[in-house]
Formats: structure tokens, C-alpha cells, sequence
């Protein structure tokens, strides 16, 4: 079984955007992943970032913590705030809510990791932070075999 | 005819991962407000992105955009969000936008979107303009 795992901190800030997906697509660049499956976690790893910033701290300083582990032929990610959680999660996820709708925000982060990854878990607490966990299997590794 | 051409630049962290990434460049063609889009579009880039092409979009001679998304080698809905509020600048003024692509993963968000059922996509500047 092949193995591995990483972890990250760095400030909410936006511009570490661009940085935690491309250190997330670094890593999983070892399961030669196609150009469509490197771009549906980078997109993934982005929206999950965007909310952490957004919405777990409001654009205020924070730590956000980046996990990703690979284990054969499937990608886990976490991104995990400890800012100030979901109120209610169902109503976060449907598609095109937003609960600030005075940025022009489109309301599709949590519909596009959903749908850009196989599976989705998110759990908050209010007043303590957020994680969200997401899997991709590798399709390209395991035509391979 | 070009009545402004410049190119606007977005510059990111420290310049630790290579610098810039977004460029954006804005041209002016009659009553038409051409945008196109070099790198990255997420919510940091598109910000500013937002703040250049409104400011231009004053301009009263402007009616229509059109948005060419053919450089850009990311976008999440971050872009979907910037693309539906200038849609929704357009209707007041009674103007059109457009968007010029060809790259599968824009496309991918523009279909999920559901963008693709109110705004055309063309594959060239001048398909755009030419159905405007």
C-alpha cells in the first residue's frame, strides 16, 4: 500500500490561494494524475481555501491549516479554519446560497468540490471552525495497472 | 479601433511563486469593452479584475462587454461570480456580454454554472462581436 502525507499552515490571507493549490497539486503530482484531475482538486482546494477566508474569518487573520494524504491510488484533503464555523451547514450547501450576498459571491464553492470530487464531508461548530474533508480517487493510475 | 489599449497587472505574494497571476488587458472597441484574461482567475485576482473592468464600464459610450477567457489556465466560481454581476451591469445599461473560450476547464465551470443558458460563448473576438 503506498502511503503519504503532508501538512501546512499559513495565513488566511488571498493570496495564499493560489499557493495552497498548487502545493496540494505538487503532491498529488506523484499519482500522475490526467490535467483534468489536477485541475478538479486544485479548483477544489481553492473554493474550500476561498471559504476559509471569506467565511471562517471574514477576511480577518487566521491560521488555515491544509492536510492532504495519499494513500494508493486516492487523494484525502482537508482544509480545516478556526474561525467562526457554519450555521447551518444544508443550508450553506445548497447550490447558489450565499450568506454574503453583497460580494457577488456565486454560491457554488461547496457544489463545485462536490461535484469536482468523489466525496465531501464537512463539519462545523459554531464559534470554533470548520473542516472540510474531500476524496479523489486517481482514474489514471489504476488504468495502469 | 482601439480607443484605449493598456494592460492592467495583478501582482501576487512576494512574487515566491513565480509572480504575477493574472494579467488582464482592456481594450475599448466602439460601443464594445473588450476584457482578456491571462492566468489565474480566483478570488484574490478577481477583485481587482472587478474594481478595472467596472471603472471602464462608466464610460458611456460602453454598452456590451466581452469577456475572452481563452488564456486562462484557472478559473473557480470566484470567475462564475465575477461573470454574473457584469451580466447583471449589462441588462441595466441594455447592454450584451459575451465570452470567448475555448479552454475544456472554464468551460467545465461555465456548464455547471448553468451561465451557458443566458450567455453566448464564441470561439474567436470577432464571432463575439459580430453577434453582438
Amino acid at each position: 500500500m503506498e502511503k503519504n502525507y503532508m501538512k501546512l499552515e499559513f495565513l488566511s490571507k488571498s493570496s495564499n490561494e493560489s499557493f495552497a493549490r498548487v502545493v496540494v497539486a505538487a503532491f498529488a503530482s506523484q499519482l500522475d494524475p490526467t490535467l483534468e484531475e489536477l485541475s478538479d482538486i486544485k479548483t477544489a482546494v481553492s473554493e474550500a481555501v476561498t471559504n476559509a477566508i471569506i467565511h471562517g474569518y471574514e477576511y480577518g487573520e487566521g491560521i488555515i491549516i491544509l492536510e492532504a494524504k495519499i494513500i494508493d491510488d486516492e487523494i484525502e484533503i482537508l482544509v480545516e479554519d478556526k474561525g467562526m464555523g457554519i450555521a447551518d451547514i444544508e443550508k450553506a450547501m445548497e447550490p447558489f446560497y450565499t450568506s454574503k450576498p453583497n460580494l457577488e459571491r456565486s454560491g457554488m464553492g461547496f457544489t463545485v468540490m462536490e461535484t469536482f470530487m468523489d466525496s465531501l464531508e464537512v463539519e462545523s461548530k459554531k464559534g470554533e471552525g470548520t473542516k472540510v474533508r474531500m476524496r479523489k480517487k486517481f482514474k489514471s493510475l489504476s488504468s495502469k495497472e | 479601433m482601439k480607443e484605449i489599449s493598456y494592460i492592467y497587472r495583478i501582482y501576487t505574494y512576494d512574487k515566491l511563486w513565480g509572480g504575477d497571476i493574472l494579467y488582464i488587458s482592456v481594450e475599448k472597441h466602439k460601443d464594445n469593452l473588450l476584457i482578456q484574461f491571462k492566468g489565474e482567475l480566483d478570488h484574490h485576482s478577481s477583485e481587482i479584475v472587478r474594481q478595472k473592468i467596472d471603472q471602464q464600464y462608466l464610460d458611456q459610450r460602453i454598452r456590451n462587454i466581452i469577456l475572452d477567457l481563452r488564456g486562462l489556465t484557472f478559473m473557480d466560481s470566484s470567475g462564475i461570480g465575477l461573470i454574473m454581476g457584469r451580466y447583471k451591469n449589462c441588462l441595466e445599461k441594455k447592454g450584451k456580454l459575451s465570452i470567448v473560450n475555448d479552454n475544456p476547464q472554464v468551460d467545465k465551470m461555465l456548464k455547471m454554472s448553468g451561465l451557458l443558458k443566458i450567455i453566448n460563448v464564441y470561439p474567436t473576438i470577432e464571432s463575439a462581436i459580430e453577434n453582438i
